[in-house]
């Protein structure tokens, strides 16, 4: 539980890799965080993915929204102060039946130790439920790619918007030192 | 000189052929079904700072055709960011469009901060647009509807156009119908081709 996120030994990672490509999820949107960092470095070794970084995640949003349009699939990657960011670009998801799967590696949970983490980590269901999205969760990294496959298949079924949070116990906490 | 909005768009969008087109909410959205509705477009209705991003998409999505966003500068400014997300993935197929009339349009025409300085095309450039122009006659346009279909993209225009009020014209409100007849449009399309 005290173990730097990074360097944390995962066996989710390909797995959620794997179905992703199988899944054919082409644009693969991402505001970086340090538990997603080797899901991150699979997707851009792979030829059929498109790594697209963003300044912003509203960005990846609207981006995966066009990609839909155009007939791809995706996936948006971000840590979950990412998530406030997105609030009213989710109505472009919502009105028009976009598919959309966010998948948010949790801060500001119980052991967090920064602070100005907490305020948002901890409204993150809360805000994603009041607009709409579709949540799931797991404390567990053997869960991570079995509730990302589900939502994803989900997503694109229904053109609908859902989001996989994994919790910080589940990766590991970040420690200033 | 500063442009009729309705004159650049229906410039931009005469022999469209199989472009695809997003547009920013407000007015360009009412300019580009003003220039002909077109299933092939998809006016947005809110998702304010979105537009070029949703471009984005679809030009990596579509790599064969060419896209066009055409959206205001208070959209533009909003987004500020995907410029450089766009000059960061280069896609070749891709422009955008800026009317900048310097002002808010649909909330009272306050002014925006191209009224007070700010270079949208400078930004684009410097965020590694191929190309970033600032077109202020109509024969600048009818260059940059040739860029649209065979320039090298990503091109950025920001078209200085009046502070005007054009008739409403309204696209279809509909989001779900928009992006439905846009896919199948898209798809019958490729069948075709």
């Amino acid at each position: 539980m005290t173990a730097n996120a990074s360097s944390q030994p995962s066996g989710w990672t390909a797995d959620a890799h794997r179905f992703l490509r199988t899944a054919r999820a082409r644009q693969i949107a991402v505001v970086p965080d340090a538990g997603l960092s080797r899901l991150l470095a699979l997707c851009e070794s792979d030829r059929t993915m498109r790594v697209v970084r963003l300044t912003t995640e509203e960005e990846g949003v609207a981006l995966l929204a066009g990609a839909w349009l155009g007939g791809e699939k995706g996936i948006l990657l971000m840590q979950s102060s990412g998530v406030g960011n997105c609030v009213n670009m989710l109505g472009l998801a919502l009105a028009c039946r976009f598919p959309l799967l966010m998948l948010v590696t949790m801060r500001g949970e119980p052991g967090e130790s920064n602070p100005a983490q907490v305020p948002m980590g901890s409204a993150v269901e809360r805000v994603l439920d009041a607009m709409g999205v579709q949540v799931s969760r797991t404390e567990r990294e053997d869960e991570i790619a079995f509730l990302l496959a589900a939502a994803f298949d989900r997503a694109y079924a229904d053109e609908s918007p859902h989001a996989v949070l994994i919790a910080q116990r589940a990766l590991g906490f970040k420690e200033f030192k | 000189m500063k442009l009729h909005r309705r004159d650049v768009v229906r410039r931009l969008l005469a022999d469209r052929g199989d472009l695809l087109v997003v547009a920013g909410l407000g007015a360009p959205a009412w300019d580009v079904t003003a220039a002909g509705d077109h299933p092939l477009t998809f006016p947005m209705w809110g998702a304010m700072g979105g537009a070029a991003m949703m471009g984005l998409g679809l030009a990596l999505a579509q790599p064969k055709r060419r896209v066009l966003v055409v959206t205001g500068d208070g959209e533009m400014l909003m987004g500020l960011g995907s410029l450089a997300t766009i000059g960061v993935q280069r896609p070749r197929n891709l422009t955008v469009v800026v009317l900048d009339n310097e002002r808010y349009g649909e909330t009272g025409m306050q002014k925006t901060h191209t009224a007070l300085g700010v270079d949208l095309a400078g930004v684009a450039k410097a965020a590694g647009f191929a190309r970033a122009m600032r077109v202020t006659s109509m024969a600048r346009v009818a260059q940059l509807a040739r860029l649209i279909h065979r320039g090298r993209g990503p091109v950025f225009a920001q078209v200085k156009v009046l502070a005007e009020k054009p008739p409403l014209v309204l696209p279809p409100k509909d989001g779900v119908q928009l992006k439905g007849r846009f896919r199948d449009a898209l798809a019958s399309n490729r069948r075709r081709g």
